[in-house]
């Protein structure tokens, strides 16, 4: 039986009194994976934002369910400990908070329980291998001083750990090199495999796509969903264009 | 997990312990010559220290208060009890402290951390040191760890009335004047050349009597090649009376030795915090200064380091702490005299619910320093808009071959990096804290782990409060 994990119902959001989302519908269900593409500015971002619950954005109208449970009111804090998750397209630093430090006590939020310091090392370890990152990257401070691919690494390493019911990847494959893409791919690989998340790719290019199975593609123009298709609409839109959905 | 009742104040409930006053003798409020021959016949002093405390007291009367700082109108002097004696003999064996007192200091965890990690502890309560010990392999390396009350009857008399108030003269300012008049306790710690001392050495300084003020005077002596870690704590309950702290340090480090300096204070938020703190360096000797300011009402604090020696060189990390009624005016000094000299002034300061930090640097450059180098770098992060944070360096360079750099940030906790730790499950006051004790962390990292947990817990708990 199919189970909703994310529904999005007529949502309208709006920053500084301009309204920026207008009628977005979408539903994701368990395991499955969702691309959404468009055109620069199309709001793509903001979806995921305001998914994840930035305060910033002002849901104006419509609603979110996770799990069917309505959402659209709580802070981000709780929808990451219900089982949400977005990797930032520039994620933030943060000096002097140690990502091993930061990463154990966010991992004992999700789960509601403490974990053993060598039991989490342990854990950390082995996710960092499939990124092939250095485990000395546990105790550098969070993203400070990382390299782009530095950055998409951490994000994906925490996506790991976390296992998250559904993950919004927020254009994580840009400025990637292709041995980074194919790391990160892989992460994501073993995301999904161990405990059937779904996911929301936000992208521009098909290169993240090639290991995955695209179910549905989504077309953002200008603060609305335009079209859905299958996998074959991401070629679609690579040949040719938006310009189709272009008013 | 859930720990959301937000208190404006920091649970001090530990510090807020006051014990019943059964002082045994005490001076009147207010300062006259009366007192101050009170004070030095009750600590039979030799008769030098006497002259020196009324030339001191003459000299207080003589200068006028600070203007230039924060206010500190709300302390009168006519109501400041000097000296307060605490009601036993200072002792080298915790079980002979009264029971009182000790229930304190095992509160504050000062027994516990001298079994677990120090190489010798002084516990001042009020104007008195109660208790004083030094590990026997330590004294068996010759190092002198005692109250400065008997070290100047003994066979370091002379050291300390060659040294006493030389490096802060009484006429340097005010406070350090009535310092001069009616100081009090405190440590005298000496480390013969060569020596290392491998683990740190501590006071802690703990003012119970309302309206009293405590003037403890630390003088450290670290000779030739030789090498100390000592480290400060400071705590007071909270009363509705002013309080006074007007400490003085000096310290001397010899050729080649090196000191860490290390303070950790929190007074309550009555308390006038005017310290002055001062070392002086020998070629190649090292000063490094480790200062954590959380405590008090108003805090005027700019410990100085004078590099006398060619290559000697000084480290000052610092983080000051204002909360919502602080005035906290801190920073550091250094003159550079010596050819080849470098120093280090690192400060992080937050504010908070309307606190208002000041940093003031302060860097001299004589002629006689050929290629000196100096490096200001000062962060500062405001928690909210009603809070303050302002940074005033000043500089006077008079060498050619100076380097010298200064360098200032004054900063915000971002909206985004808050969503961003909270988009993996923290909360949004957890979230802040963290990135509070990140933007903390260079200081924390310099200072001994049951420091670095209790600053840790001080950021914690002013940032998102705490069920009682």
């Amino acid at each position: 039986m199919s189970e909703n994990v994310i529904e999005i119902k007529n949502l309208t959001v709006e920053v500084a009194d301009k309204e920026i989302l207008h009628d977005v519908s979408l539903n994701i269900q368990k395991g499955e994976v969702h691309v959404l593409m468009g055109p620069n500015g199309a709001g793509k971002s903001t979806l995921g934002y305001v998914l994840m619950g930035n305060p910033k954005y002002k849901v104006t109208g419509g609603s979110i369910l996770f799990k069917g449970q309505d959402i659209t009111n709580e802070p981000a804090d709780k929808r990451a400990k219900m089982g949400m998750f977005l990797s930032f397209q520039e994620p933030l630093e943060v000096p002097g908070l140690s990502l091993a430090s930061f990463m154990r006590s966010a991992v004992e939020q999700r789960r509601g329980e403490t974990i053993r310091y060598w039991n989490f090392k342990k854990e950390m370890k082995a996710a960092m291998d499939v990124l092939q990152m250095d485990e000395s990257y546990g105790d550098r401070s969070l993203n400070t001083g990382f390299s782009g691919g530095e950055k998409k690494k951490s994000e994906i390493l925490q996506l790991m750990l976390l296992k998250p019911d559904i993950a919004i990847l927020d254009e994580t494959d840009s400025g990637l090199d292709v041995d980074a893409v194919r790391l990160v791919s892989k992460g994501i690989e073993t995301y999904r495999e161990e405990c059937d998340g779904a996911l929301l790719i936000i992208t521009h290019s098909t290169r993240i796509l090639d290991e995955l199975p695209v179910d549905y593609t989504h077309i953002m123009v200008n603060g609305s969903l335009v079209t859905t298709g299958d996998a074959s609409l991401v070629d679609k839109i690579n040949a040719e264009g938006y310009e189709a959905f272009l008013k | 997990m859930e720990e959301k009742t937000y208190v404006e104040d920091v649970d001090r409930s530990i510090y807020d312990i006051k014990n019943e006053e059964t002082d045994v003798y005490k001076v009147s409020a207010g300062l006259t010559p009366e007192i101050v021959e009170k004070i030095s016949e009750e600590k039979n002093d030799p008769a030098w220290m006497r002259e020196f405390r009324l030339e001191s007291l003459k000299t207080y009367n003589n200068m006028r208060i600070p203007d230039w700082g924060p206010p500190i109108d709300g302390l009168d002097m006519d109501n400041i009890v000097t000296y307060v004696r605490p009601n036993t003999k200072m002792s080298a064996k915790w079980s002979d402290v009264p029971e009182d007192i000790k229930n304190t200091f095992e509160k504050l965890g000062i027994p516990q951390a001298e079994r677990a990690s120090l190489a010798g502890v002084g516990a001042q309560f009020d104007s008195e040191l109660v208790y004083h010990n030094v590990r026997k392999e330590v004294a068996d390396q010759g190092v002198i760890y005692t109250d400065l009350e008997s070290a100047m009857h003994g066979e370091y008399a002379d050291m300390i009335q060659s040294h006493f108030m030389k490096l802060v003269k009484p006429n340097d300012h005010k406070f350090a004047a009535l310092h001069g008049a009616v100081w009090s306790g405190g440590s005298f710690v000496y480390v013969p050349p060569g020596v290392t001392v491998e683990i740190p050495l501590q006071s802690y300084f703990r003012l119970n009597s309302p309206g009293a003020g405590q003037f403890e005077h630390t003088l450290i002596i670290v000779d030739e090649g030789a090498n100390l870690h000592f480290i400060e704590g400071c705590s007071a309950p909270k009363y509705n009376v002013a309080n006074l702290h007007a400490g003085c340090v000096e310290l001397f480090v010899g050729k080649g030795a090196k000191l860490r300096y290390s303070t950790i204070e929190n007074w309550s938020k009555n308390m006038y915090n005017l310290n002055t703190k001062r070392a002086i360096v020998e070629e190649d000797g090292v000063m490094e200064w480790v200062s954590g300011s959380f405590g008090s009402h108003v805090s005027y604090l700019y410990p100085m380091t004078i590099l006398k020696g060619a290559r000697s060189r000084m480290e000052f990390t610092g983080i000051t702490f204002a909360g919502k009624g602080q005035n906290l005016d801190t920073g550091a000094k250094v003159v550079h005299s010596g050819a080849e000299t470098s120093s280090y002034i690192n400060t992080k300061s937050i504010s908070k619910d309307g606190g208002i930090s000041t940093f003031r640097s302060s860097v001299n450059i004589a002629k006689s320093a050929a290629h000196a180098k100096a490096a200001v770098s000062c962060q500062s992060l405001m928690l909210d808009e009603k809070s303050r944070s302002d940074t005033i360096p000043a500089m006077d360079i008079r060498s050619a071959t100076a380097d010298v750099g200064h360098e200032a940030k004054i900063g915000k906790i971002s909206d985004d990096a808050v969503f961003y730790l909270m988009s993996r499950g923290v909360a949004e006051d957890d979230a802040r804290a963290m990135i509070v004790s990140g933007f903390a962390d260079n200081v924390s990292k310099e200072l001994p782990l049951e420091y670095a947990v209790e600053m840790n817990n001080l950021i914690r708990l002013e940032m998102k409060g705490s069920i009682g």
